[in-house]
């Protein structure tokens, strides 16, 4: 199991290199060698950009954060899979031993027109900022520290609720989602705040505002195929589409403007 | 937004349409066996609908709403979805992340559908009349028809194969519907994923059963 090992494997990277959303792009071979097993993946692009760095080259430009699969910042296609090959696993979390040594590995961004390409593997996801930013929230004065359980939320819903709290927004399901679709992400977010008793005084704008940002921001429409819960490296289900597409047929029928 | 323009409201206009057909084709398959019984009992019960102005109008318009409603919805959708991606995969997603074939595919069955419900229409409701009279009353004989068609050995076999279409199509249609229109549970959804699955492999095996048994017996 693990632990130090002197192994070293040899990788051929095909990698997307693009200057810039208006660039059209194109692949790179690049050679990965003397790889650990041991390695994440994005020590070994680090490692890939140091050669290439050395050697007068630009090294591969990619999004990486906290590297422990809780900021969503890092992300990538690795061989037709967003986060690459494993289930509910960041890149970040994912590990050299999960590619056979020789093997070549296709890089990729997340691609959708709502996450345009900064350069190379670097998308910009501010698209699912302006969804948060439409209703992903609670307007409360903060004030002092309340007491723990002095609104009663039954198991069943906390656990619900933070089970969808631990979307990273990390757009892996938009990647993986054949119509580039955001609906698992805001789904995530609604039911999040909508099943908790804090979320409920801004419950039915929140639905509106946050599929309308959606919709506006371009991404695709949901058909039900699951690609994204089975990319969603955090596990987040199918179920919060359901509620969200409940919840805004409910919205939009009982909201007076 | 208008909740019938916005993603989901759209969505769940497919769900409903889609799941009115469902209903239909699953009456229609029913009802439809009776030509194992034999060619007075198919006309018969044929006689019976169109003899039934109300019931027959009502379907029709309902039917033909359904039909409108779904082809522009899948039209309009779709073109979004291709629109949302410029800029393609050089590898689909595969392994464990792969989605199920039927629910990729829907627009490109549901366009062989189309095509296939005019088809249909053109062959039996507008095509060829032929009459028959049992105890006095005459009626469009429409089984001497199906044989006539049916013993055409391309004609039976794309048959056969657009019922396996439309029972790939009902597969994932039928429970997807369900999420669409936001139902989804832990305990029911499993089920009803089963329960289309039935439905799509007995309306579909029901269906082409009926070429095959006119080809070989007729």
């Amino acid at each position: 199991m693990g632990g130090v090992t002197a192994e070293r494997r040899n990788y051929k990277l095909k990698v997307w290199k693009q200057n810039g959303p208006d660039d059209s792009g194109h692949f790179e071979e690049i050679d990965a060698k003397n790889i650990s097993p041991n390695q994440s993946f994005l020590e070994m692009l680090d490692q890939v950009n140091q050669e290439l760095i050395e050697s007068g080259k630009e090294p591969i430009t990619f999004d990486h954060d906290c590297r422990e699969g809780i900021c969503g910042t890092c992300s990538l296609v690795i061989n037709g899979n967003p986060h690459g090959p494993q289930k509910q696993v960041t890149t970040c979390q994912l590990h050299m031993r999960s590619f056979a040594s020789g093997e070549t590995i296709v890089i990729e961004p997340f691609r959708a027109n709502s996450f345009p390409v900064v350069k190379d593997l670097m998308v910009d996801r501010s698209a699912f900022d302006h969804i948060i930013q439409a209703g992903g929230y609670i307007s409360i004065k903060t004030g002092n520290a309340v007491d723990a359980n002095s609104i009663p939320v039954g198991k069943e819903y906390a656990d619900m609720a933070f089970n969808t709290a631990t979307c990273i927004g990390c757009g892996g399901c938009v990647a993986a989602c054949a119509n580039s679709s955001a609906m698992l992400f805001t789904s995530a977010k609604i039911s999040h705040l909508g099943l908790l008793p804090q979320g409920q005084p801004e419950h039915q704008d929140r639905v509106l505002n946050m599929v309308n940002a959606m919709d506006e921001a371009g991404f695709g429409n949901c058909s039900n195929t699951g690609a994204c819960e089975l990319a969603c490296p955090k596990g987040i289900s199918l179920e919060n589409i359901a509620r969200m597409n409940r919840e805004y047929a409910k919205a939009s029928l009982k909201s007076r403007s | 937004m208008n909740y019938l323009l916005s993603s989901i409201g759209r969505k769940q206009l497919m769900g409903i349409s889609g799941l009115i057909m469902t209903g239909f084709v699953g009456g229609h398959m029913a009802g439809n066996l009776s030509m194992f019984i034999g060619p007075e009992a198919f006309n018969s019960y044929g006689h019976a609908i169109v003899s039934n102005k109300p019931l027959l109008y009502g379907t029709e318009v309902v039917l033909l709403l359904a039909l409108l409603t779904h082809f522009v919805m899948g039209i309009w959708l779709t073109r979004e979805n291709k629109r949302a991606r410029k800029s393609k995969y050089a590898k689909p997603t595969n392994g464990d992340k792969s989605a199920q074939f039927a629910s990729k595919s829907m627009i490109y069955h549901g366009i062989a559908l189309l095509g296939f419900i005019i088809w249909h229409l053109c062959t039996f409701k507008f095509g060829n009349h032929y009459d028959v009279t049992y105890d006095g009353v005459m009626m469009r004989d429409l089984f001497t028809l199906m044989v006539e068609k049916f013993n055409q050995p391309l004609y039976a076999a794309g048959y056969v194969v657009l019922m396996l279409t439309v029972g790939v199509h009902l597969s994932h249609g039928f429970s997807s519907s369900f999420q669409s229109l936001g139902f989804n549970h832990p305990r029911y959804t499993p089920k009803i994923k089963t329960l289309s699955f039935l439905y799509a492999t007995v309306v579909a095996l029901g269906f082409l059963s009926m070429p095959i048994y006119i080809y070989l017996v007729y």
